[in-house]
């Protein structure tokens, strides 16, 4: 490949950071067009890594040193490698590639686009097939007398980057629909994320009104009286801004902001303050440092916590979908959500609210297809906000980052609520930013059909499927208590703590790693084939083969 | 004493009872000498909660009269009458607990509340130990003729044979003279006799002269512990003192002396009469200063952190910033890394290590205690860990009367009131939470101890050393909660079902992001922690249900079966 400036390297030396690595490895370091590969000197291991290039966040040079030139590898998975190049030449070409490996300009230069696992055409369209929307919409009692899917968007006309399918409650005309639109920024218009069969109460999304200081228009507060009909025990809708206050005011200014409670009738509104995509990054970054300081004290670690403000935000997006779920499951009211564009906290806060309100969305296909509704349906930026391609560094943005972490703190708080576990959201969390698969690529629906993605790559989460044994949580049982119905947790900030296995990898490395999850997987499982065994009791030969101890298997 | 005579009030009706994890209960209050018991009588449901008097660190009430605004007219007819009893006048009383319950207790007349609260004030902290509640404590489940503790020190160095080639038992303090915190039988290396002892003794603070307490199998080494040498500012040294320790080093190079304060603390302590082992004196022995908080800022750290916790703030980095400012945090990730140390000295660089810091009788006992867990699988299993409680800390003195006598809510005057025990049970939580396969022992043991420590049913904890609980006879007129613990029905829940023995060592991580608050011990009282009590009932219920499963399907596998089971 063009950009690939010197294929091979012998004699470096690898230090993976990020696992608590103490002792450089010699090797040879590869780069092909699509990984940095490093390949151990040592026989008797040879042990390889690989780094996919669009997992490469940052690629650094430090100041040489007598032994070498050093480059240091930050990946978006938060695992730093420091390669040491003997070569001063060699090491600058190795900067060199990898900067523009990195930083790749045209969707085609994706690993997606290149990478064709083994199976035909048919597989691949089924794998897309895997992810069924309409079933969800299907599974939660849609459509019925209060709400309809509507064909205004099929064609992506009313608006860009909302999906083709939509529900939207069944008084809701299309002049409506198109007049809502063109007050609404960017055309998106209330449509329903979730409906809540047990309060007929709905959780609705959409982005800001384009009210500035005195407008207003018949058609959207139609939709919004519309939207409360469809609910028939209330008389009222929240329309919950997901911003802070002030940030929404100062949106008035420029012709948009929030809705003014005189002209709407029936609706509260509530505002949130979860903060923009800005803050949101700076606060990552500062939480990445955290995890690589070297050797912090607790008031260091404690402060940079603090400092970063990171718990502070995950708090604000938790607050936000309780708020929610409280308002649907247990004052029966209906919801409206928005923030400025409708894609980013947005989609934070439905997401959230929804996996309180169903166990559905707990388990491992449901927070697949919740991420699909939510998240990709809904034309949230992936694109963009994950850096896929060069571009501009002001829209990077942790925002689904925030809504994982979300999620993993529920799950610790419950650990017997989630069909999943931490393994699974890491590895979410990982192919959001690899660009291995199309399911994340590009910024809507309207650019993925654009791009023929469904015929030129493949869907993640059929892979993920494939795999869920190793994606399961032994602890969970469906029929049980904590399962089911509406999780209420308890927001106080104790209740917080910093993901250390997504921030930081360095713990995995102390021996003896021990993981009760594995423990009791292997439990389980050889409790299902003992409980087997025992029903065909009589075809087992006496004295058969003892289990094996579960501990010392799945150790390593 | 009469209990009887503290008492004015011993029963009131209509009391409204507010608890953590329950819905509030109306009932009646009844005060014993050691007890609060209240009792339900809504329909349907009866409760009961009985809260030993002991329990209890702080009260505070409030009275209100709800006359004063009719009491102007009936102002003469109640002072004619004399009875004040009035009707409408009730009081509050908010009880915390040393296990950092609290409670609420609403209690109708002013006159009785004021008597509950003063009754609950004298007999929460009875002085004298001989009244205290385990000497009356009579289950039908045990008798006082049951054995009394799980070791004594003449088993332990009776079972320990790789240790009597050059170590012996030694009764120079059979009457406690020599070291009144010490127990009466010690192991000493072979070639220092009474004599020197006694004049070892008379160099180490309180009498604390150097004794083994850990012998590391594997290569020999071992780990001794004392108080710190009388050296004073004219640097007395005592030959005795000196030979005792070359001879415990015998035939290896060298040896390490941890000594838990920082230089300056160490020098300043001679200014007292205390000091170190100098340079000079012990050629081959090599000092390493790690400084260990102690007595009250540790007290002080457990209160602001407790304070931390039932603040029902919703802001973030208020939280953040006043964990970090309780620093309880700091000092479990010290005492771990100091522990580590200890244990690198032993395992690794395999050389015997003398501790102290002090007295001896603190700092000194937590990162023994914690060296051994990381070093010796023996001690992890549900008895070896009671085991090595009931040795490292009961036997060698560590203060339990005087550091337990208070906890975080006492308005008291801080005396000698220090949680180093409780840091101790934070601290092999944390090994617990990184090493969830390797103890024996569940969280819920950890949490029966931190309770125990401060208010209890068994004498085990009662004394601040073997002489005082001799002089009071606990073992003779108290039951022993060692052995209770290790009852069939406490075994099940006290023991952990995922416990798979393992030869390694359990080297901690005290990276700041591997420490975390036990959440168990300091929102036991919140509502999520129950969320995390069925997880690991459900862990239970799997490993039990496995176990059935492999005894049942399988003759041969019988053998691992009866380990689940035993776990």
């Amino acid at each position: 490949m063009e950009h690939i400036r010197t294929p091979k390297v012998e004699n470096v030396r690898l230090l993976d950071r990020s696992s608590g690595q103490r002792k450089a490895s010699i090797g040879t370091l590869y780069l092909s067009a699509t990984h940095t590969i490093f390949v151990e000197n040592n026989p008797e291991t040879r042990k390889e890594s690989w780094v996919l290039h669009s997992m490469v966040s940052s690629v650094e040079r430090t100041p040489t040193i007598p032994a070498g030139s050093q480059v240091i590898l930050r990946c978006k998975d938060f695992r730093v490698f420091q390669i040491l190049v003997p070569q001063e030449r060699d090491c600058l070409d190795v900067h060199t590639s990898l900067v523009r490996l990195s930083r790749p300009e045209k969707y085609s230069e994706l690993y997606c686009l290149s990478f064709n696992p083994n199976v035909n055409k048919e597989e691949r369209q089924e794998s897309w097939s895997f992810m069924d929307l309409t079933a969800d919409y299907k599974r939660m009692g849609l459509p019925n007398n209060l709400w309809v899917s509507t064909a205004a968007n099929s064609e992506y006309r009313v608006c860009e980057t909302y999906p083709s399918e939509l529900f939207v409650p069944k008084s809701a005309t299309p002049p409506i629909i198109v007049g809502s639109a063109r007050f609404r920024s960017r055309g998106r218009f209330p449509a329903l994320s979730y409906f809540h069969q047990d309060t007929l109460a709905a959780v609705c999304r959409c982005s800001q009104p384009l009210s500035g200081f005195s407008g207003r228009c018949q058609e959207d507060e139609a939709m919004l009286q519309a939207l409360m009909k469809a609910n028939p025990g209330s008389d009222y809708i929240y329309v919950v801004d997901t911003r802070p206050k002030l940030n929404a005011m100062a949106n008035r200014a420029a012709g948009k902001g929030y809705e003014n409670e005189d002209h709407y009738t029936n609706i509260k509104l509530h505002f949130i303050g979860i903060e923009n995509i800005h803050v949101m990054r700076s606060s990552q970054q500062k939480i990445i440092d955290v995890g690589e300081m070297r050797f912090p004290s607790m008031t260091d670690f404690l402060y940079g916590l603090e400092n970063s403000g990171w718990l502070k935000h995950i708090k604000a997006i938790l607050d936000a979908g309780l708020f929610i779920a409280r308002a649907v499951a247990d004052e029966g009211i209906s919801v409206l959500v928005h923030c400025s564009d409708g894609w980013d906290r947005t989609a934070q806060a439905c997401s959230v609210a929804s996996i309180l309100l169903d166990p559905y969305y707990r388990t491992i296909r449901g927070l697949m297809v919740l991420i699909e509704r939510d998240w990709v349906s809904f034309g949230h930026k992936f694109s963009h906000r994950y850096g896929h391609l060069d571009g501009d560094p002001k829209e990077v943005s942790p925002v689904i980052d925030q809504f994982v972490e979300c999620v993993w703190q529920l799950s610790e708080q419950f650990p017997c609520a989630f069909e999943f576990n931490e393994r699974f959201l890491v590895a979410i969390h990982t192919h959001i930013y690899s660009c291995q698969y199309g399911t994340f690529l590009g910024n809507c629906q309207k650019e993925r059909r654009d791009m023929r993605l469904g015929e030129r790559t493949h869907s993640v989460w059929p892979e993920l499927w494939k795999e869920r044994a190793q994606y399961t949580n032994p602890l969970y049982r469906a029929e049980q208590s904590q399962s089911q119905g509406v999780l209420r947790p308890n927001t106080t900030p104790y209740c917080f703590k910093m993901w250390k296995g997504l921030y930081n990898h360095a713990e995995k490395s102390t021996p003896p790693r021990q993981s009760p999850a594995d423990f009791l997987s292997t439990v389980r499982e050889e409790s299902q084939q003992l409980e087997e065994e025992l029903a065909n009791q009589q075809e087992v030969p006496p004295g058969g083969t003892p289990p094996p101890s579960p501990g010392l298997q799945t150790r390593g | 004493m009469e209990f009887s005579e503290h008492i004015k009030t011993a029963n009131v009706e209509d009391v409204v009872l507010r608890q953590p994890l329950h819905p509030p209960g109306r009932g009646t209050l009844c005060i014993t000498g050691h007890h609060l018991l209240f009792s339900d009588r809504e329909e349907g449901s009866c409760r009961q909660v009985l809260l030993l008097l002991r329990n209890i660190d702080a009260i505070e009430k409030s009275v209100e009269n709800l006359l004063t605004c009719s009491g102007l007219f009936s102002n003469a007819g109640l002072s004619q009458s004399g009875v004040c009893r009035l009707s409408g006048s009730s009081g509050t009383i908010t009880i915390k607990c040393k296990d950092l319950r609290v409670l609420q207790l609403d209690i109708p007349g002013m006159e009785e509340c004021l008597n509950i609260a003063r009754s609950i004030e004298t007999l929460s902290c009875l002085d004298s130990m001989s009244e205290l509640y385990p000497f009356f404590y009579r289950p039908s489940s045990a008798s006082l003729r049951d054995q009394w503790g799980l070791s004594s020190l003449e088993r332990h160095y009776s079972q320990m044979k790789e240790l009597h080639d050059r170590w012996r038992l030694s009764t120079v303090n059979r009457d406690f003279s020599v070291c009144p915190s010490y127990p009466q039988a010690v192991i000493v290396p072979k070639s220092t006799d009474d004599d020197m002892l006694e004049k070892v003794a008379k160099f180490r603070q309180g009498g604390r002269f150097p004794v083994l307490c850990y012998y590391h199998k594997k290569n020999g080494m071992v780990i001794m512990r004392s108080s710190q040498p009388l050296t004073g500012a004219n640097r007395k040294h005592c030959r005795e003192d000196e030979q005792l320790l070359q001879a415990v080093i015998d035939g290896s190079d060298k040896g390490y002396i941890i000594d838990t304060r920082s230089s300056q603390q160490a020098l300043q302590a001679r200014m007292t009469g205390g000091g170190l082992e100098s340079k000079s004196c012990y050629s081959s022995w090599k000092r390493l200063q790690r400084q260990m908080e102690r007595g009250k800022a540790l007290q002080e750290s457990l209160i602001k952190l407790v304070e931390a916790c039932g603040e029902e703030s919703n802001n973030m980095d208020r939280w953040l910033s006043k964990l970090e400012n309780s620093k309880w945090l700091s000092h479990v990730q010290t005492a771990l890394s100091t522990a580590g140390l200890l244990a690198e000295c032993v395992e690794r660089d395999g050389h015997s290590v003398l501790v102290h810091g002090s007295e001896g009788t603190d700092s000194t006992l937590l990162i023994s205690t914690l060296a051994q867990l990381i070093m010796d699988p023996s001690c992890r299993t549900l008895e070896g860990f009671l085991t090595l409680l009931e040795r490292e800390w009961v036997q060698a003195g560590h203060p339990f009367q005087q550091r337990c006598a208070h906890s975080a809510h006492s308005h008291a005057r801080l005396q000698q009131e220090s949680p180093v025990f409780l840091l101790l049970l934070d601290c092999v939580w944390q090994l617990w939470r990184q090493f969830p396969l390797a103890l024996g022992f569940s969280e819920a043991l950890l949490l029966r101890l931190a309770t125990e420590a401060y208010a209890s049913d068994y004498g085990t904890f009662l004394g601040n050393n073997q002489q005082e609980r001799c002089a009071l006879g606990v073992k003779e007129n108290t039951h022993c909660l060692f052995q209770a613990l290790l009852r069939p029905r406490e075994r099940d829940c006290y023991s952990n079902p995922l416990y798979e023995h393992t030869e390694l060592a359990i080297w901690p991580s005290v990276y700041p992001q591997s420490l975390q608050l036990w959440r168990g011990f300091f929102l036991r009282w919140t509502p999520q922690t129950h969320h995390l009590e069925e997880a690991q009932e459900e862990i239970r219920n799997m490993v039990i249900e496995w176990g059935k499963l492999a005894l049942s399907s399988c003759p041969a596998s019988t053998r691992r079966s009866e380990d689940v089971q035993n776990m």
